[in-house]
């Protein structure tokens, strides 16, 4: 499978991108690529971040019956400085939305962020006549992972989760726009 | 004191008052002047001594605005309402009672904030959850905003 061949929407594909890059691509930058994508994605830290329910969600995600340690996703680090991705769950106010900018923009690169749960996602329940609530966390902060639900379920979590491990091991070191963004 | 007792000592105080039946609690609407007179003697008078504000709440009833006290007694395990009302919604002010309880110095920011109600003599007078330069009170019936609120 050659990359001429590829259409435009394959590129948003993340199946597809995986198959072109196990059948083709430049030898030495995919060998360094793969070692650092493995390490990359298997020590994902998490900001802690929590606005509401959603949290207590992503707390029981975090607790051992289904602790997503196992996936590499690890300890919450409460310094965004040494987080790697900021799970945005609960519901952003518009007061709050300036520190959830702040903490995004302090986390370093290569930085990740999940919507977790409706609020996150779109505002959910307060989308409509509602003064007060940022209606989808994307108009703060680019997000690479959304997450359905209300909130989601442990399992959702885990596999958004998974998504996003699958995402950072498609970064390629030649690709310098995806790392700045 | 039970209930019959509360509500002759309000009727000796403030004549005026008016009571609502079939309520959890005693509820007496009391008018505005009188407000902090009554809740001083409330909490001061030794068979009453209501010292714990557990309640502080602005309500707007479109015809009027209003708030609504919760009080207990520690001591005595008896509880009150008290309820003033206004019907001026340009200017809607009562006298705060934070000199009385200090926690409704921050109840009484909230309905400040939120309803547009200001209170006589509060220290500091200033909203609490939204940003200083808001324009409006959002809990208010007639409150509009075209730019943030999608309407249903």
């Amino acid at each position: 499978m050659g990359i001429k061949n590829m259409k435009e929407a394959d590129f948003q594909d993340n199946a597809t991108l995986e198959t072109f890059k196990h059948t083709g691509g430049n030898v030495l930058l995919t060998t360094i690529d793969d070692v650092i994508d493995w390490g990359r994605s298997n020590s994902v830290w998490p900001l802690t971040f929590a606005t509401s329910c959603c949290g207590i969600e992503m707390m029981a995600t975090g607790a051992s019956r289904h602790d997503f340690a196992r996936f590499g996703i690890e300890v919450y680090r409460a310094s965004p400085r040494q987080a790697d991705v900021i799970v945005v769950a609960g519901t952003i106010v518009n007061k709050m939305a300036p520190v959830l900018k702040r903490l995004y923009d302090q986390m370093s690169e290569p930085k990740f962020v999940i919507a977790m749960g409706a609020c996150a996602v779109s505002g959910g329940p307060f989308y409509y006549n509602c003064y007060h609530v940022v209606r989808g966390v994307d108009h703060v902060i680019p997000v690479d992972v959304y997450i359905p639900g209300c909130p989601p379920r442990p399992e959702a979590l885990l596999y958004g989760v998974m998504q996003l491990q699958r995402k950072i091991k498609l970064a390629t070191i030649a690709d310098v726009k995806r790392i700045q963004k | 004191m039970d209930q019959d007792k509360l509500k002759e000592r309000i009727t000796s105080l403030v004549p005026e008052a008016e009571f609502e039946e079939n309520k959890q609690f005693l509820t007496a609407v009391i008018p505005a002047g009188k407000l902090h007179t009554v809740a001083k003697n409330l909490k001061d008078a030794e068979d009453t001594a209501f010292d714990y504000l557990f309640c502080l709440t602005g309500v707007d009833m479109t015809k009027c605005l209003m708030v609504v006290y919760h009080l207990n007694s520690t001591k005595h395990e008896h509880s009150i309402v008290l309820k003033v009302k206004t019907e001026d919604r340009v200017n809607p002010i009562f006298d705060t009672v934070c000199d009385i309880w200090r926690t409704a110095e921050f109840h009484e920011r909230e309905v400040y904030d939120l309803l547009g109600i200001c209170f006589n003599n509060h220290p500091d007078l200033r909203r609490i959850f939204l940003d200083e330069n808001w324009k409006g009170y959002p809990l208010r019936k007639d409150y509009k905003d075209e730019v943030n609120i999608v309407e249903l």
